[in-house]
């Protein structure tokens, strides 16, 4: 059983349409990163998903159960880092725990031992007893990662969990629901902006633009499809005075690194390699590096949501 | 954790969260010094500025000035709590738990309740301990505070249910409902002293209940039998939730 299946879910606003019948799954112990321009519909689907917002069409399975006529049990599996979402700012950080923890329904005993771990899990515990208010937006982000953890969820939904955050934060965030997804085998829905941070932690990225579903794969085969946009970088000892010539007729070749560096966009990268080794060995020229590269994730995004974009249809 | 589906299991789970909320509710925003103060002074000295200067035996300020502090108390914060925590963006995390809107809009209820019972005993101490006031029917003294404070409570929900987020806006429409009922509910003057027409709109407002009951209470003439202002406390406190949920119901359909 997936952890999440998505089925046609749509979501209108009168005449805007917002989410336009997505589908997608995500399997059990998997990190599916969520990635899309603002205003594509991403916030809209996690907060469907959460049980927040009510469909206009479709539904989807939380660990089985379906959040439109089930809604209770599937939110009983669920963890929510919501966007721009904060804690009680009159409560202390180990009362916004303990409160999160009887709504789950955590026993006493189990809630409290695992919110003390969890506060020392996040820094926390040196904290427990100040108020809300007190703490910085790091620390605030790290307490809303411990009150969604606190009820032991299936599946934790993280909306930009590490926007504006300090670098420490964020990586101790980024860490430590890596480490959880390996070790326990938790499920993650990970809504960024960060590409970065969905290469490094996801294993397959889903596209949204225009409230449809672009693309659903891993990072990698993602980039495998553009392959437009894969490369080589050659690094000369000195600026070559001459350009050399591929014989890939879309190829395109900017230069780099004070001119002694260029870069060949093609679609036969290894060709173009062997070619531009030869040109420079004719020339009496010396190659300090010379690399194939992959596109990367922001390339991919970017030819998948930009101006010049196709309709979005899914590519799985 | 108790992933149990039998109904009987759900409703004990989404009563024991109803607790959960209203103790949220009471260590945000009901247990602090300026709320309880406010509780008291505000039906107090609204009060003593109707009641002082006229020929009126200090007694007979007492019913007036209970039903005021109930009414005042049980409806003063509930209907900014919704608005407050949407502004404060700590309801999305609240809507998103296993609690169900209704177990959310109860536990508000409940605390607000509370709050207004528990408030509502210091304006009748004082009364009953410096005035001739004394109690006849304890009974009826303790439903029309606690019908009363439920049904002012649910009145809050319903006010913090309209769809906005903006504290100020709440406000304005909760002074603008709750003002008004006080000069037709018999508060200052008993519901059969006003003019007719006051007195038909009197029957339209649950304030009318809670201070005939508690009027008889202590020994005053009731217009409505026990009975009746009870039904009519719960009546209006089930419709007013009833409302609420509809319209955070239309409110969560619609995204608004």
């Amino acid at each position: 059983m997936d952890a999440i299946d998505v089925r046609g879910l749509t979501r209108r606003y009168g005449s805007l349409l917002a989410v336009d019948h997505v589908s997608f799954t995500v399997r059990q112990g998997e990190i599916l990163g969520f990635l899309g321009p603002n205003g594509a519909g991403k916030s809209t689907t996690v907060r469907m998903l959460t049980g927040y917002l009510a469909p206009s069409e479709g539904t989807a399975l939380l660990d089985g159960h379906d959040i439109v006529t089930d809604g209770l049990a599937a939110r009983q599996r669920l963890g929510v880092v919501p966007e721009e979402a904060s804690v009680y700012q009159d409560l202390t950080v180990w009362q916004n725990v303990m409160l999160m923890a009887e709504l789950y329904g955590v026993p006493r005993a189990r809630r409290t031992r695992h919110g003390g771990e969890l506060l020392a899990l996040f820094g926390l515990d040196a904290r427990k007893v100040d108020k809300g208010r007190s703490l910085s937006k790091g620390l605030r982000q790290r307490l809303m990662l411990c009150m969604a953890l606190v009820g032991e969820p299936a599946i934790l939904f993280l909306d930009e969990p590490t926007t504006g955050l300090d670098v420490a934060s964020a990586r101790l965030i980024r860490e430590t629901v890596s480490r959880m997804n390996r070790e326990q085998g938790l499920t993650v829905f990970l809504t960024t902006h960060n590409l970065e941070e969905a290469n490094e932690l996801c294993h397959r990225v889903a596209i949204i633009h225009r409230g449809r579903l672009a693309a659903v794969d891993t990072p990698q085969a993602l980039r495998g499809t553009i392959e437009a946009r894969r490369s080589v970088e050659v690094v000369f000892a000195v600026a070559p005075c001459a350009m050399p010539a591929v014989s890939d007729p879309r190829a395109v070749i900017e230069t780099f690194a004070g001119g002694a560096g260029i870069r060949i966009y093609t679609s036969m990268p290894g060709a173009a390699a062997q070619e531009v080794a030869a040109w420079a060995m004719e020339c009496g020229l010396d190659i300090e590096s010379i690399a194939t590269r992959a596109p990367s994730l922001e390339e991919v995004f970017l030819a998948i949501t930009g101006p010049r974009a196709p309709a979005a249809e899914a590519r799985r | 954790m108790s992933r149990d589906p039998r109904p009987s299991v759900v409703w004990a789970r989404q009563a024991r969260l109803t607790l959960v909320v209203a103790k949220k509710d009471a260590m945000i925003y009901y247990l602090k010094a300026p709320v309880i103060t406010f509780g008291l002074i505000f039906p107090v000295f609204f009060f003593l500025a109707f009641a002082i200067g006229r020929s009126m035996p200090p007694g007979a300020l007492v019913p007036g000035m209970l039903a005021m502090a109930v009414f005042f108390s049980a409806s003063a914060v509930g209907p900014l709590i919704t608005p407050w925590e949407r502004q404060a963006r700590t309801y999305e995390r609240l809507a998103t738990s296993p609690a169900s809107l209704e177990a959310i809009l109860l536990g508000d209820l409940l605390a607000a309740a509370a709050f207004g019972a528990a408030v509502s005993l210091i304006p009748l101490g004082l009364g009953l301990a410096v005035t001739s006031a004394h109690v006849v029917s304890p009974g009826r003294l303790l439903s029309g505070v606690t019908l009363g404070a439920v049904a002012f409570g649910a009145l809050g929900v319903l006010l913090a249910a309209r769809g906005t987020n903006a504290p100020s806006e709440v406000m304005m429409l909760s002074n603008l409902v709750r003002l008004p009922l006080i000069f037709v509910s018999g508060v200052f003057v008993p519901l059969a002293d006003l003019p007719a027409w006051s007195q038909w709109v009197g029957v339209l407002s649950p304030l009318s209940y809670c201070v005939d009951l508690v009027r008889a209470s202590l020994g005053e003439t009731a217009i409505f039998p026990p009975w009746v202002s009870a039904g009519a406390l719960v009546a209006f406190a089930a419709a007013f939730v009833a409302l609420a949920v509809l319209f955070h119901r239309r409110r969560r359909w619609t995204g608004t």
